[in-house]
């Protein structure tokens, strides 16, 4: 199912190793690892939202509670976000999502593009600290620097895995 | 005129009677009177005030519930706030943390923007919602009787509960609004500055 398990199963690697234990998700296909993974992990708790703000304050709160969470979306979800990004940066505290990115690479869906090329902006725009990975070798390093980052320092920070690196949705087979 | 679910309770009145002796509880409260409620009930290192963050409430208590399993957690939310974060009601029914209560102050307005009626004045019945969302128990409470019987079970019980409180506005209580210190304050009283 997935195209590159191997970088996936890197970047799962970097959440357990950075101590995050709360991941909250909106399904998408290019996140469909790191989600089963984490339901297939005793120690992680797996909790699917109905939108993504959710899990910005279900961040907020593993954070108040001790632990530490990372929030898996779409760049079409980000857009859902923004003001729930005030709740972290109005609290000094870490977050950390991992965007899959859609209408950049091969796109076959336009109602993908607007909130695709607006994505890295809109994070900028909004406090977060953005970086990127493109290429498969990196994105677990990414991470793992994204979480020290986030954890340490107490700030906002989220990795986009461009399109490339996931590879485009086939809507037609 | 009175409007679909509208109630009488005094909403300090039910604040206060919920938070009596409250022990170790975990509290987060929603943004605007809700807020004001909990600090007008005591201000306590171990309630996290919303000032903002519309919708977040529940999600913010699920996160605790979830990291601190041994501990009560209480959200204490308006219906406003309640119904843009209606999504999370059925998050939080999927997780099922036996650690955390809902108790939501209907008073079926926007009170903090003028007092504009909101869906619960206009039909939704929220604790309905609760339970379509797959919520197992839940609670409308119309007196103080009743308001009595809920302290106990939003202590002790995973909870959706409804407080049906008269529209009326009460001088504000303004407890700390600097998040980075609420947040602070939180995690020192719960030994995890350092987690």
């Amino acid at each position: 199912m997935t195209a590159h398990p191997t970088w996936q199963a890197g970047v799962y690697a970097a959440l357990k190793a950075a101590r995050v234990t709360q991941i909250g998700y909106v399904p998408d296909a290019g996140h469909a690892h790191l989600i089963e993974a984490a339901h297939a992990d005793p120690d992680m708790q797996a909790v699917v939202l109905t939108t993504e703000e959710e899990g910005i304050a279900l961040a907020a709160g593993a954070w108040l509670g001790g632990q530490r969470a990372a929030l898996l979306m779409q760049s079409s979800g980000v857009g859902n976000t923004i003001n729930m990004l005030s709740l972290p940066l109005n609290c000094r505290m870490p977050f950390l999502t991992l965007v899959t990115m859609r209408g950049e690479w091969g796109e076959f869906n336009p109602w993908q593009v607007p909130m695709g090329a607006a994505t890295p902006g809109v994070l900028k725009e909004a406090g977060v600290h953005v970086r990127r990975a493109d290429r498969p070798e990196d994105a677990p390093e990414m991470v793992a620097a994204s979480a020290a980052l986030a954890f340490d320092s107490q700030i906002a920070v989220a990795v986009l895995f461009s399109q490339r690196l996931i590879g485009a949705k086939v809507f037609v087979k | 005129m009175s409007l679909p679910n509208e109630g009488t309770l005094d909403r300090r009145e039910v604040v206060a009677t919920l938070l009596r002796d409250p022990g170790d509880l975990l509290i987060v409260s929603g943004l605007g009177a809700a807020t004001y409620d909990v600090g007008a009930a005591g201000d306590r290192p171990t309630n996290f005030y919303l000032w903002g963050a519309m919708g977040g409430a529940a999600m913010i208590g699920l996160g605790i519930a979830l990291a601190q399993p041994r501990r009560r957690v209480l959200v204490i939310t308006g219906d406003g706030e309640m119904l843009m974060g209606i999504g999370s009601l059925a998050t939080l029914a999927a997780q099922a943390a036996p650690n955390l209560a809902v108790a939501v102050l209907d008073n079926t307005r926007f009170g903090e923007t003028g007092s504009q009626r909101s869906h619960t004045g206009l039909g939704t019945d929220l604790a309905a919602v609760a339970a379509a969302c797959g919520w197992q128990q839940t609670a409308i409470a119309r007196d103080m009787a009743e308001v009595e019987l809920l302290r106990d079970r939003l202590r002790s019980e995973p909870l959706f509960a409804v407080l049906r409180i008269s529209p009326e506005e009460k001088p504000r209580f303004l407890p700390p609004r600097d998040g980075a210190y609420l947040s602070d304050r939180f995690r020192r009283a719960l030994g995890v500055a350092e987690a």
